[in-house]
């Protein structure tokens, strides 16, 4: 058995102590799995996931919470922690696009995004201010659809929570979602979806508490590893 | 030999230190955060951020659901209170079950009061789908707003007002009707002065916590501007965009707060005896 080794020594070659991985909704269950993966191949590290909207996640940062990794659902959020100067070095690993949700069995008879704009339906959609909303709206004028919403949650999932428990007819989400999702909501692919991209992007923070395995941990989801883990999960890889 | 007594009785009301010291950290803690949010509020952004089209609508539809869901409260909440101040005299299992029905939207938390409430009144929910078949839909209208605010805020009130009745001295009824006043004018005039700064007191409150209420009503009625986003949700919202609106409709809920409590009397707040 080696000796418990300091993870603020470098030159020790063997990562130890905790990383705390700040990641946005949307990567939940795919960043569960990834922190389990990195978690075997390191076994003196603990990764401890956070997960959140991106844009209170930055705030968190910012506030001065103690984290290692960032991972945000769009390059807005990412920014702000940058021009602060705690993001020196991010990197876009993941690609997302919107899928409409309806529940199982689809009530409310929803075959594309025109249908968004039925004033009978229970439509929900993300706020603008949230990753996922700003996509939807820009998804929705690319299609020339105005959207007759009937509530804009606070981010992904609370949308797909409405969809899943039939109190909407459809939602706007991120295809990885519906992936993610049990049977009892149903994905439909929307053709303009492929023109609204939100690029995923991850950076070890300056003020890391644990440096040495936040650069590792960053190494590892950029790694073919980590891009398969992703893909399986649905997302676009670059 | 009167000094000593004046020192004796000094002594008796000095309390020990330690229970000063804890009082000052209770007060610490209660204060500071509220002093951090006016430090670092954006000053120069206030007019801006007020005047902006976030703050109007979700401030009116606050201050609209919380005033129709304090009447509500009363309306339901003080039968209600009559009926659990008359339960100490039942038998104690409905007595218990009585009280735990009042006490539990207490301890829940709202987000969990938000699904059982839709799970009652959704479009799939017990009673929510038989509506739904009659054309009417709760969740996502202002009507929602009010119900969450008045599952959470309707007990305080509930208590307040059983308190105030518990305390009430029974026997000036008594001996009203004793002097020939009718049952209208006993309550008129003897029940009605004699709990009606509990009732405020208790009103006060379920304004405030209906103000106030974030968790049950985004889950059961959803966030939309002018018809269901109040001014919590709105903050919370802003934070994730713009921390410095959040702080400033944050203050402007803490300005609202504060004026609902100056505008009453002392002996109407609640803890205060008349």
């Amino acid at each position: 058995m080696p000796a418990p080794s300091d993870p603020s020594d470098p030159a020790d070659g063997e990562l130890a102590g905790s990383v705390t991985v700040l990641a946005a909704a949307s990567l939940t269950e795919v960043f569960d799995d990834l922190a389990a993966s990195f978690e075997a191949e390191h076994p003196g590290v603990d990764v401890v996931v956070s997960v959140g909207g991106s844009g209170a996640l930055a705030e968190q940062i910012l506030a001065g919470a103690p984290a290692d990794v960032f991972a945000a659902a769009n390059e807005t959020a990412m920014a702000t922690v940058a021009e602060a100067g705690l993001a020196p070095e991010a990197t876009v690993f993941a690609t997302n696009t919107l899928e409409l949700v309806v529940p199982a069995g689809n009530p409310g008879g929803v075959a594309g995004l025109a249908d968004l704009g039925r004033p009978e339906l229970a439509i929900a959609l993300c706020d603008e201010t949230v990753p996922c909303g700003a996509a939807s709206v820009e998804l929705l004028a690319l299609a020339g659809v105005t959207a007759a919403p009937d509530t804009l949650e606070t981010d992904v999932k609370a949308v797909l929570t409405k969809v899943l428990l039939g109190e909407a007819d459809a939602g706007l989400v991120y295809r990885t979602d519906v992936r993610a999702a049990d049977a009892a909501v149903v994905g439909i692919e929307i053709a303009e979806a492929s023109q609204v991209v939100n690029r995923y992007p991850i950076a070890a923070l300056a003020e890391a508490p644990n440096p040495d395995a936040a650069q590792a941990f960053v190494a590892f989801v950029l790694s073919a590893a980590g891009r398969a883990a992703l893909a399986e999960a649905g997302f676009g890889v670059p | 030999m009167s000094r000593n007594r004046a020192s004796q009785q000094r002594a008796r009301r000095a309390l020990p230190a330690v229970v000063l010291a804890g009082a000052g950290l209770a007060l610490a803690l209660l204060i500071l955060p509220l002093v951090a949010l006016v430090v670092r509020a954006p000053w120069d952004r206030v007019a801006e951020i007020v005047g902006g089209d976030v703050v109007g609508p979700a401030l009116a539809l606050s201050l609209g659901t919380a005033a129709l869901s304090t009447v509500v409260s009363l309306a339901l909440g003080v039968p209600l209170a009559v009926v659990l101040a008359r339960s100490h005299a039942w038998p104690v299992v409905p007595r218990r079950l009585l009280r735990a029905a009042v006490t539990i939207p207490l301890v829940l938390p709202p987000v969990v009061g938000g699904i059982a409430l839709l799970l009652l009144l959704g479009r799939r929910g017990v009673i929510g789908a038989w509506l739904a078949e009659v054309g009417i839909g709760i969740p996502y209208t202002t009507g929602a707003v009010v119900i969450a605010q008045v599952f959470v805020a309707m007990p305080f009130l509930v208590f307040a007002v059983e308190g105030a009745l518990l305390s009430a001295d029974r026997r000036t009824e008594l001996a009203a009707a004793t002097l020939g006043a009718s049952r209208a004018q006993v309550f008129r005039l003897v029940t009605l002065p004699l709990v009606g700064p509990g009732v405020a007191a208790g009103a006060v409150l379920c304004f405030a916590r209906a103000l106030g209420e974030f968790g049950a009503t985004i889950t059961f009625a959803g966030s939309l501007p002018g018809v269901t986003r109040t001014l919590p949700i709105a903050s919370y919202l802003a934070l994730q965009s713009d921390p410095d609106a959040a702080i400033v409709l944050a203050l402007v809920l803490l300005a609202v707060a504060l004026a609902v409590i100056l505008a009453l009397r002392d002996r109407w707040m609640p803890g205060v005896r008349a």
